[in-house]
């Protein structure tokens, strides 16, 4: 299939159809809603489900029912909607089910803004909901990814019986490139026997639930849960690295405030400038083997954001303080100018830089 | 690396104009990004374009300093005319910006594009009027090659539409200031 130009929202669409989800339930709110007003088109084509429900925490509820049996379920929203699916996402962990859930981020806290943000960070990788409990948190930062990632996330959500979140955000979900939706490899997937479909008596049924009065048996839940976070956290970590190997300054930046990053370091790079880029794929598990890594060679990291500062701990725990790790964000909707991103590289080379 | 920006009102077709750009930078084997500004600017404020059409990579996609920039109203001009780099191109809608840049490092050019499609009995189509002029000064695409392609987008679904879009093409590639 040749390349088409498409909206990262659209892609996110096409891509949960292309991945066998056939259940859509959300709630509209910019900058997100291109995707349900495309499922709303394509569904009903396909003898699928897009419902618009009457609030986000009736829709997380549905997303809760749906994917007790056994079906793909999305779901998705932006920054206040997220707020109210979270009590929804604890339940659906809880329960151990699979789902997909997206947040294209917008200006917070509160109603905030509608313009791009990275603000949600703290809450989609320490606490989307109460409880002991994560869930994997993906960032693209280019459209063809977005495509890539939400074919991947249902994989994951249904290997490792969790909601998978992506993390994109308002420039992101707006912008278009182009893409093709044949590159995504699937995995495979185990047989879903917990889900609650209809067996006609066949066997034993099944329950899906996320109360236990009996504190010892909650904890053994919660531990095998935690075993499972240890395995995800060994084997699907991704990250992407751009001119590491000699950098003096590693920037570490998810999303689209990453090609903010690539940007600036081409211009430093060609002035003299050794800097490079981690980008973290996944945020949570968090890529800290590949930024312990580069403590070895990089004299000190610089975390680029749109907040006040979320990611930075995160790098600073991953570093082990064995470097000095800086930070520079906009907030509130703003995007950094490539100007701005470059100057602060200046300014920390003047400090770290061999040149 | 052609870094495109286009800007005016919400409802002039800045961002149809700048996805036949990216349409066309897409069909050329080119790494394009077309990045609108969203929410209340499409509804009548201000309303701008990025759109990048590059042989390499693209990292940002945000339009900060264009090489291109089309501008489409007077407060545009205003914000932008000055970011414009060096031997870049700006093409203005002089029918509705009066001002003249007075830089010199600039290729500055103006065209009355409303009012050309107005008489032409275009209405509305001044975005693709400027789009043939743009075509004409910068030599980004093949002339043939990109009105084809604007033709045959929209000739299924909309075909009195393709023709207009065609015409006013003809009419801004064929504008001799």
């Amino acid at each position: 299939m040749s390349k088409v130009l498409m909206k990262g929202n659209e892609v996110i669409a096409e891509a949960a159809i292309k991945a066998g989800c056939r259940l859509y339930f959300g709630y509209p709110i910019t900058p997100q809603t291109e995707i349900s007003e495309t499922l709303a088109k394509r569904m009903p084509k396909i003898g699928g489900l897009c419902l618009q429900a009457e609030s986000e925490i009736a829709a997380i509820n549905m997303v809760l029912g749906a994917a007790s049996t056994g079906n793909r379920v999305l779901t998705s929203s932006s920054s206040p909607g997220l707020s109210l699916k979270s009590e929804g996402v604890s339940y659906i962990v809880g329960s151990d089910l699979p789902c997909v859930i997206v947040n294209v981020q917008r200006g917070g806290p509160g109603l905030g803004g509608i313009q791009p943000s990275q603000a949600d960070y703290f809450q989609a990788t320490k606490a989307l909901g109460h409880g002991d409990m994560h869930i994997i948190v993906l960032a693209p930062a280019h459209v063809q990814e977005i495509a890539d990632i939400t074919m991947e996330a249902f994989d994951l959500a249904d290997i490792y019986r969790t909601p998978v979140m992506i993390l994109a955000d308002g420039a992101l979900g707006q912008m278009m490139e182009p893409v093709d939706f044949e590159s995504h490899k699937s995995r495979e997937i185990p047989e879903k026997t917990w889900a609650c479909n209809g067996h006609q008596g066949g066997r034993v049924h099944n329950i899906v639930n996320s109360l236990y009065i009996q504190p010892d048996e909650l904890e053994d839940i919660v531990n095998e849960r935690f075993k499972r976070y240890e395995y995800i956290k060994e084997h699907e970590v991704k990250s992407e690295e751009y001119l590491t190997e000699d950098a003096d300054i590693v920037i570490v930046s998810f999303g689209i405030t990453s090609r903010i990053a690539k940007t600036a370091i081409d211009r430093a790079r060609s002035e003299g400038i050794k800097v490079g880029l981690l980008r973290p794929i996944t945020v949570w598990p968090f890529p800290e083997k590949a930024i312990l890594k580069l403590t070895e060679t990089a004299k000190a990291f610089l975390s680029l954001e749109l907040n006040k500062g979320q990611m930075v701990d995160d790098v600073k725990l991953a570093t082990q303080f064995k470097r000095p790790v800086e930070f520079y964000g906009r907030t509130g909707g703003m995007l950094p100018s490539v100007d701005e991103v470059y100057n602060k590289i200046v300014e920390m080379n003047k400090t770290y830089g061999r040149n | 690396m052609y870094k495109i920006l286009l800007a005016g009102f919400g409802g002039q077709g800045i961002l149809f104009a700048g996805k036949q750009l990216a349409t066309a930078g897409m069909k050329a084997d080119k790494n394009v990004t077309w990045l609108p500004s969203y929410g209340p600017e499409m509804r009548g404020g201000t309303c701008n374009c990025s759109v990048i059409v590059s042989d390499t990579e693209i990292g940002s996609p945000l339009v900060d300093n264009p090489n291109i920039f089309l501008c489409f109203n007077l407060p545009s001009y205003y914000k932008f005319e000055s970011k414009v780099e060096k031997d870049g191109i700006m093409i203005c809608d002089s029918s509705l910006i009066s001002e003249k840049s007075k830089r010199t490092d600039i290729k500055a050019l103006y065209i009355p594009a409303t009012e050309l499609a107005d008489k032409a009995g275009l209405s509305g189509k001044a975005n693709v009027v400027i789009l043939g002029y743009l075509i004409k000064a910068s030599k980004m695409f093949d002339y043939d090659f990109f009105k084809q392609l604007m033709v045959d987008s929209i000739k299924e679904k909309k075909p009195a539409l393709a023709e207009a879009n065609e015409k006013a093409l003809v009419l801004g590639y064929n504008y001799e200031g």
